[in-house]
Order: structure tokens, then C-alpha cells, then sequence
């Protein structure tokens, strides 16, 4: 009698609270503690540039060219005498921008798409698959090329350019969960009781496809901001003379004989977020998508 | 098989039309007026005539769209508005350098990843393997014209072992030119395709006929190559054709940096010129490499993997 009391009054443990579930994929491997301080120390760069930044990225100096490091400049000056340690810090502005906005942005255009496909099936259906899988045939860094190839460089066409690139991949998601979801039998008693389409398509479809499209969505934060470095290392990406670690690669190209430290101080910051990234990213994924965890 | 190849086939002519026409819209529609972006906005109304003209941009759109298809169709991509010069020609000049430069990274990289992805997965949660996942992490992160840079400034600035920049004339001077190009993105297919061979071998050695291998008696090296890595190649032969759109994608910055002919350049001088004609070419020729890759893909997942038929 005792025992069955004892049983009865157990109390289960609590359900991870939101915060607890954040924390324990940030925070539960070595390497993503390493990768969340990174991501950390960057973002707190990005948003504290004007203070943290020695010189003005843009103030040019012809008694100072082409320097190496030195207690004046910590990275030394690019070919117009310009601080590079200063034009890093206002670069990492731009990378952290372009790879958080655009994700997003296609997440919400994919997902939309996605979901009209797989919801209403038919010829809507048919025409968005077949647009999605010959644009998914291409690499998304490819895709960004030619598109800004056509429309040029620039902020806005920057994130046109990102956001289009990712919208397939979204897109092909987003159907594919509803096409399951859709056959889920509360989706069959809204449709039974008569509640209008929109409103089922807001309310029961899109909660209940989210999980992968946020795992995605934080695994392409790191192809954004490569493919914005690539884009700007190109010359079809941010404008000189803004800073972008792309463009800072591209104009210490330029001056190869010069000094190496704005490549190799650009490269590195690529480098160190993009694996950040993907490190949080596959955390996030194996998290919230366990069915694809390694 | 025949039949199946067949319908593989037919199944690619719409999608070269869906390419062709998204390429049209993008070019005619989507910047507005073609003129104005190539000439300036300073240019005079005589010469922004002059331009429509010259570009076939003054007949209705409808028009326009069958003008492009039929030049698409015999190979007539218009001329370059800056040298004059067919941009068929200059395709036909730039593309043995791209395709060499693919070729030569592909098989760096093949024969650098499918051995690290054995040596992971041979030596499981071992030093090699977290050596392998180390490397693969890096390969992933590292932006190839940042590594082509670093490759550039060590050994060819510094050391002096590789020319600076161009692509040779004959052979010997060729592959002296290709080599640190094609290693630059040939550490990236090494990444991927070792993490790829990794992941499909152990998959491939947890099943029950490698069990029943083993416990027959058969040596260690022969479960891991006849009976694990041969089965492994499909995932892995899906990889190499990713691998290869990529290296194609990759090749566009590298050539830049090592200042090499090709059409990632082509491309991308055409862009900073604004020489229109140029630009279309470029992107279509990208476009049909895509389409043709894949469909590549597809007849080679018929060879390896035979129960692959039409759904």
C-alpha cells in the first residue's frame, strides 16, 4: 500500500523549459562552446564597431601605404593607406548582416511556396516542383553568381541575390512537411468542420512544419556569409569602398606585393564564423531534426 | 536500360527550355533596361537606339524570346560589345581552361578523400578519425579563394616553386600552372568526400552480410574493399557529381585569384565591363554545365546501382 502511495506521488521530471533546450545545444560539446563564444565575440564586434575600431575603415592616407603591422596599426594599411584592423572590424558588420537576413527572408518566401505547393498539389504543384528541382540542381554559390551577375552588386541585390539562392532548398522542405502534415488527422477535422483554408494553412500547417526549417534556416547562416564574402571577393558583392572580409581579400589581391595581412586577417575571420556556424548550425539540427543527427 | 536512358533524355529538353527562359527573363526583364545598364546613364538617346539595335532589343518581347531560342540553337550567343569579338569564340577560347582546372581538382580531390573517409572509418573515434573530422571541418569553412591566396602568396610569391599567374602553353608548363589552383579547391573535395566515404562506409560495414563476411573468415582488407567500399560507391558516386557542380562554382573565384584564363573569368571581366552579350553567354554556358552534370548523375546511379529504374 505504502509502495503504490510512494509511486503515485513521484513527480516526473520537469519538461525542458525553451531557455534549457537553448542552452544545452550551445552549450553541450566542447566545440560548441567554442563556436557560441566565437559567434558571441563577433556579434559583439559587429554591433560596438565605432567604438572598437581604431581608425574610420574609409580614411585614406598616402604617407601610410602598404604597411606592415606595427604598434600604430595592429594589421597594418592596405594599398590606399587604410587601416585594416579598423576595416575588418566594420566588415564583420556586413558578414553577420547578410548571413542572418537572408536565411530568414528565404525561409519565410521558401516555406510560403512550399507550402501552397504541397497544400493545394495540382498544377500549382507541379509548376513550383518543377522550377524548385532545376534550381535545386544548381550550388547555391553558383545560383548566387549568375543572379548577380545579371543584377550587379550593391546591398539590397545582395540579399536578393542570397535570399533567391536558398528559397529552393526552403521550398523543398517546407512541401515535403506538408505533404505529410496534410494527412494528419487534425488537419482532416479542420478541413471537416469547415474552418477556411488560410486560416488552417496558418494555424495547424506552418507550427507543425517549422522544426526543419529553423534547423535549416541556422545551417545556412554560414553559407550566407560565404557566399556574400564570395560574391564581394568577386566584385559583385558589397561596394568599394565599404569594407566586407570578401573585398578585403580581393583589394590585398590586388596588391599582392603589398602586405599579406589583410588576406590572411580577413580569411581567418571567414574562416572562424563559418565554422562557428556550422557547428551551431549541426547542433541545432541534430537538436530540433533527430531524425538526420550523425 | 535502354528505355530508361531514353526518357532520362526527353526528360532534359524541357528542363534546358525552363533554364533557357528563366535566363531570358532574368536578363531581358528583371535590370530594367538593358541599354541604360550597359551604356550608363549618360549615354545619349542615339546611342541607347543604337545599342537596341545592335542587341535585337527593339522588336516586342514575344520576338525577342524566339530570336534568343534560335540563336541558343545554333550556337550564335551575339559579340562582345567592347573587342567585338563572336562570344562563341571566346567561349570556345576560355572553356578548355575551366574544364582542365575541373578535372584536375576532381581527381586531387578523389584521390585524397575516398582514402581519408577509409582511414575515419577503419579507425573509428580514434586519433585518424578525429584528425579526418578536424580536416573536414576546416574544408568546410575555409573560403577557397582565401586558400587559393595563402597557396598563392607561400609557394608561388615566396618559395617561387609555381608561376604567379596564367595557365601555360605546353604540357609540362600546363600542369605546372594547374597545380596549385587545382589543390585549392581539390582541399575542399578532400573534405567533403572523406566525410562522405566516412559516413557511408561505417553504414555499409554495420550491415549483416559484412558480419556474415567476417565470421566466414575473410581478411580484414577484403571486407573493407570488396564487400564495404564497393557497396559504399553509390552514396559516394551522388557526392562526386555535388563535388563536381561545386568545383565548377569554385573555379569562378579561383581563377581570379591565380589570374587564369577560363569562364569563371570570362564572366566576371564581362560583369565589371557590363558587356551584356558576354554575361548571357557566360551564365548560359554555367546553366547547360549544370543541367548536363546532372543528368550525368543520373545515367551513372543506372551503372552503379542497377536497381534504379523509371518510378
Amino acid at each position: 500500500m505504502s509502495i503504490i502511495a510512494e509511486e503515485t506521488t513521484r513527480v516526473l521530471p520537469a519538461e525542458p523549459n525553451a531557455f534549457q533546450k537553448v542552452r544545452a545545444v550551445l552549450f553541450g560539446r566542447p566545440e560548441t562552446v567554442f563556436a557560441t563564444a566565437v559567434i558571441a565575440i563577433f556579434i559583439l564586434i559587429a554591433l560596438l564597431a565605432p567604438w572598437l575600431a581604431p581608425y574610420d575603415p574609409l580614411a585614406q592616407s598616402i604617407l601610410k601605404i602598404n604597411r606592415l603591422p606595427s604598434a600604430e596599426n595592429w594589421l597594418g594599411t592596405d594599398q590606399f593607406g587604410r587601416d585594416v584592423l579598423s576595416r575588418l572590424i566594420y566588415g564583420s558588420r556586413n558578414s553577420l548582416l547578410f548571413g542572418f537576413i537572408s536565411p530568414v527572408l528565404a525561409a519565410i518566401f521558401g516555406t510560403m511556396l512550399g507550402v501552397i505547393a504541397g497544400y493545394f498539389g495540382g498544377i500549382v504543384d507541379r509548376l513550383i516542383s518543377r522550377v524548385i528541382d532545376l534550381l535545386l540542381a544548381f550550388p547555391e554559390l553558383l545560383l548566387a553568381i549568375l543572379i548577380a551577375a545579371v543584377l550587379g552588386g550593391g546591398f539590397w541585390n545582395i540579399i536578393a541575390v542570397i535570399t533567391v539562392a536558398f528559397i529552393p532548398g526552403f521550398a523543398r522542405v517546407a512541401r515535403a512537411q506538408t505533404l505529410s502534415v496534410k494527412q494528419e488527422p487534425y488537419v482532416e477535422a479542420a478541413i471537416a468542420v469547415g474552418v477556411r483554408t488560410p486560416v488552417i494553412i496558418v494555424r495547424h500547417i506552418i507550427p507543425n512544419i517549422m522544426a526543419p526549417i529553423v534547423a535549416l534556416m541556422t545551417l545556412w547562416v554560414a553559407s550566407a556569409i560565404r557566399i556574400e564574402a564570395s560574391l564581394s571577393f568577386l566584385g559583385i558583392g558589397t561596394r568599394a569602398p565599404n569594407p566586407s572580409w570578401g573585398n578585403i581579400i580581393r583589394d590585398g589581391l590586388n596588391s599582392l606585393f603589398g602586405s599579406p595581412w589583410p588576406i590572411i586577417g580577413a580569411g581567418i575571420a571567414i574562416t572562424l564564423v563559418v565554422l562557428s556556424f556550422n557547428l551551431v548550425g549541426d547542433a541545432i539540427r541534430d537538436a530540433l531534426d533527430p531524425s538526420t543527427a550523425r | 536500360m535502354a528505355r530508361y536512358l531514353l526518357l532520362r533524355l526527353a526528360d532534359a529538353i524541357p528542363t534546358l527550355l525552363l533554364v533557357l527562359t528563366l535566363v531570358f527573363i532574368a536578363m531581358r526583364i528583371l535590370p530594367g533596361d538593358p541599354a541604360l545598364a550597359a551604356l550608363g546613364d549618360a549615354a545619349l538617346p542615339e546611342q541607347l537606339a543604337e545599342f537596341r539595335e545592335r542587341m535585337g532589343l527593339n522588336v516586342p518581347l514575344w520576338q525577342q524570346y524566339f530570336n534568343f531560342l534560335g540563336g541558343v540553337l545554333t550556337l550564335d550567343f551575339g559579340r562582345s560589345l567592347l573587342s567585338n569579338t563572336p562570344v562563341l569564340t571566346l567561349i570556345a577560347q576560355n572553356l578548355p581552361y575551366t574544364i582542365e582546372l575541373t578535372v584536375a581538382a576532381m581527381l586531387m580531390g578523389i584521390v585524397a578523400g575516398i582514402p581519408l573517409g577509409v582511414v575515419a572509418a577503419t579507425n573509428r573515434n580514434k586519433t585518424p578519425d578525429t584528425g579526418v573530422r578536424l580536416f573536414s571541418l576546416i574544408g568546410y569553412a575555409i573560403p577557397d579563394f582565401f586558400l587559393g591566396a595563402l597557396l598563392l602568396i607561400t609557394f608561388a610569391l615566396n618559395l617561387g616553386w609555381f608561376p604567379i599567374n596564367g595557365a601555360g602553353t605546353d604540357f609540362v608548363s600546363r600542369m605546372h600552372h594547374i597545380f596549385l589552383p587545382a589543390l585549392t579547391l581539390a582541399f575542399v573535395k578532400a573534405a567533403f568526400l572523406g566525410r562522405l566515404t566516412r559516413t557511408s562506409l561505417l553504414e555499409v560495414l554495420g550491415k549483416d552480410y559484412v558480419r556474415t563476411a567476417r565470421a566466414k573468415g575473410a581478411k580484414e582488407n577484403r571486407v573493407i574493399y570488396r564487400h564495404g567500399l564497393r557497396n559504399a560507391m553509390l552514396p559516394i558516386s551522388t557526392g562526386l557529381g555535388l563535388s563536381l557542380l561545386s568545383t565548377l562554382s569554385g573555379s569562378v573565384a579561383v581563377e581570379l585569384v591565380f589570374n587564369r584564363p577560363g569562364i569563371g573569368r570570362l564572366l566576371i571581366d564581362a560583369i565589371a565591363e557590363r558587356d551584356y552579350a558576354v554575361i548571357q553567354g557566360g551564365v548560359l554556358v554555367f546553366a547547360g554545365f549544370v543541367v548536363l552534370i546532372n543528368l550525368l548523375m543520373d545515367l551513372v546511379y543506372v551503372v552503379v546501382d542497377p536497381r534504379v529504374r523509371v518510378k
